[in-house]
């Protein structure tokens, strides 16, 4: 009697989209910018640092998350010690969002203490504290093998290069991408797929450069059809 | 893919019409309506006749419906309208009661409609007491606030606010405008329509045309203000701008093409300044066009190297974005919505001074490449940022999000 071969997981190519709220708080200096940040809603935290992605920015952002932008900004803090120490803030470093937000919270308070200038320091542009409410719907797409995503990627909605790129770091153990979530159940044979899909760094590539790296990659890798 | 969407499609893409679709489907059937208080002009009603039979393409049922009132209750609204801007603006009760009446008897009209409707979305102050006069309403009431309030005078803004915190929600263009409201404030920018007449492409011969009418060299450069003629805009620092330009680049020729401002007492006065301050020169040229010149303005737009928004105040500043769809880099003054368009040194420049635009004209003259460069960047920047889908988008992401409660995250399927 033949093995019975077990099921093999397939890919379910989800998509997503942001709405953007306003909490109603500000921050014009960095003490108050603490205290609000010790009590906003934690989806704010999580909106800083990755719904910038999914609204209106560019390329080449010299920060990856809103705070450390803000931070530096010279309508805002104009402080580029407290803006690095953000800036290398990883919120997959952190299990949960009042982990990070606790981060957040010394680093800031720390800086407070060491500069007298800042806990002068009125910016002229305040900071809005934003939070996000995700929808996340099925796209019907399913793929059956991985050779299948090189030619769906090229193709796929930012919403999607969204939801299983940068939110899937929320989602999935080890806070990695969808992708080599996937790829690494499936045994050994995609370890050299997943070393290059974790070379792209997510912080500081647009949705369609990310999606035209992954597709390139898979194309790459599936050059000689399904493997 | 055909109809509407197949149209935007070709814009923007066959992946975000998709997804468009795919969003839209738990909405299938709904009813939602939209109210203003005008079919034609202003942005408000360009935006609805797109954005309503996008919807109904998607299988959203929806239907736009409009208020009408006689003169006291536009001059109580115009009113509302400035002071949400900051203008200390007092309105007398006789007005505030031709408003509440005016709203009730419009009630009157679409209760029936309102009542029944799944959404309800209330565009501006002018019609934001048929809630309150919809008492059987069963669906959900969002109010949509276009203006620029990040900083509305009190005594009018408190008078707004009771109905207002009435709803469901509210919508604001940015984060600046949102205000002390009890209810979820969603943050939605606007958009331009890539179809319509102000920014669809035109044939070569059509921008000559508009070229030769205004006398404008094709031979040199040319930089472009299209705005009200009011001194938020600026319009004397983008002509001092020029002149300092024009010392290092005497080529140069410049546009400040306007509309009528009717409902705008200090525009004459500006208008005469600025005539004043250009009249000594051939390449200066002031224009004052008719309302509906959507294709001339679209054809300056094009014919134009730079484009200027020098604002010292704007609310969002849409024809920022009309000239980046044009693929021309921008020159816009660093404050409200011009800093969300304007990415400094990517898409254009934020500049505080009349100084600071001339060295930025002249920077950009003297580097074609890097003009052209930015141009482009500008155009994939509106593209994917602020076209009517985008617009679309959101509003479907509110409605999917206010079907399902305050969820920071909703999985639908």
């Amino acid at each position: 009697m033949a093995d019975e071969m077990p099921a093999r997981e397939v890919f379910a190519v989800k998509d997503c989209a942001l709405a953007a709220i306003a909490t109603g708080r500000r921050a014009q200096d960095l003490a108050e910018f603490s205290n609000v940040l010790q009590m906003v809603h934690p989806g704010s935290i999580y909106y800083h640092f990755w719904g910038g992605l999914l609204r209106p920015r560019f390329d080449d952002r010299e920060y990856n998350n809103d705070f450390a932008i803000w931070v530096r900004h010279p309508q805002g803090l104009h402080d580029e010690t407290l803006a690095e120490r953000l800036s290398v803030v990883d919120p997959t470093d952190f299990p949960t969002m009042e982990e990070l937000r606790a981060e957040l919270v010394e680093l800031v308070e720390e800086r407070l203490y060491d500069s007298e200038r800042l806990r002068l320091v009125n910016a002229d542009m305040p900071f809005n504290f934003i939070r996000s409410q995700i929808v996340v719907f099925n796209t019907r797409k399913v793929m059956e093998e991985p050779s299948m995503l090189a030619a769906a990627l090229p193709a796929m909605s930012l919403g999607s290069v969204f939801y299983h790129v940068i939110d899937a770091r929320r989602r999935t153990e080890g806070g990695v991408d969808d992708f080599r979530a996937w790829l690494g159940g499936l045994g050994d044979g995609y370890a050299e797929l997943c070393n290059e899909v974790a070379n792209i760094d997510p912080y500081f590539l647009s949705l369609s450069e990310m999606r035209h790296q992954l597709a390139a990659i898979f194309g790459r890798h599936f050059e000689g059809g399904p493997r | 893919m055909s109809g509407l969407l197949g149209m935007y499609s070709d814009v923007v893409g066959e992946d975000v019409v998709d997804h468009l679709r795919q969003l839209a489907e738990p909405l299938a059937g709904m009813k939602v309506v939209h109210v203003n208080s005008t079919k034609v002009g202003g942005g408000v009603a360009e935006i609805l006749h797109r954005l309503v039979p996008l919807k109904q393409e998607l299988g959203i049922d929806a239907r736009w419906e409009v208020v009408s009132g006689e003169d006291e209750f536009y001059q109580c609204t115009k009113g509302f309208h400035n002071a949400l801007q900051g203008n200390q603006v007092n309105i007398p009760a006789r007005l505030l009661k031709v408003f509440e009446e005016t709203n009730r008897e419009n009630a009157d009209k679409l209760r029936d409609t309102l009542e029944d409707a799944d959404f309800v979305f209330i565009h501006d102050p002018q019609p934001v007491i048929l809630l309150r006069n919809c008492p059987d309403r069963k669906g959900k009431w969002v109010w949509r606030c276009h203006i620029d309030a990040g900083r509305p005078y009190r005594p009018v803004w408190n008078y707004l606010r009771q109905f207002v915190a009435e709803y469901d929600a509210s919508v604001f263009s940015l984060a600046e405008f949102a205000q002390r409201l009890p209810h979820n404030q969603y943050l939605i920018p606007p958009s331009i329509d890539p179809l319509s007449e102000k920014n669809t492409g035109l044939e070569p011969e059509f921008i000559d045309s508009v070229r030769e009418k205004f006398g404008i060299d094709p031979a040199r450069p040319m930089a472009l203000q299209v705005s009200r003629f009011d001194r938020f805009k600026d319009p004397i620092g983008v002509i001092r701008a020029y002149r300092l330009a024009k010392k290092f680049s005497p080529g140069l020729q410049l546009v400040l093409a306007g509309g009528g401002a009717t409902d705008d007492p200090e525009g004459e006065a500006v208008l005469e300044e600025v005539r004043a301050a250009a009249r000594d020169d051939d390449d200066a040229h002031v224009l004052m066009l008719p309302g509906d010149a959507h294709r001339t303005i679209n054809a300056l737009q094009r014919a134009a190297d730079i484009i200027i928004q020098k604002s010292v105040k704007e609310g969002f500043g849409l024809t920022v974005t009309e000239g980046m769809w044009k693929g021309k880099p921008v020159i816009g003054g660093d404050t409200g919505g011009i800093r969300l368009q304007v990415i400094n040194h990517q898409t254009g420049f934020l500049v505080s001074t009349p100084e600071g635009a001339a060295l930025r004209i002249r920077y950009l003259l003297n580097n074609r490449a890097r003009l052209e460069d930015m141009g482009a960047k500008a155009k994939e920047f509106a593209r994917e940022n602020f076209l009517l889908t985008r617009h679309l988008r959101e509003y479907l992401t509110l409605l999917v999000g206010m079907s399902h409660g305050q969820e920071d995250r909703i999985s639908l399927g």
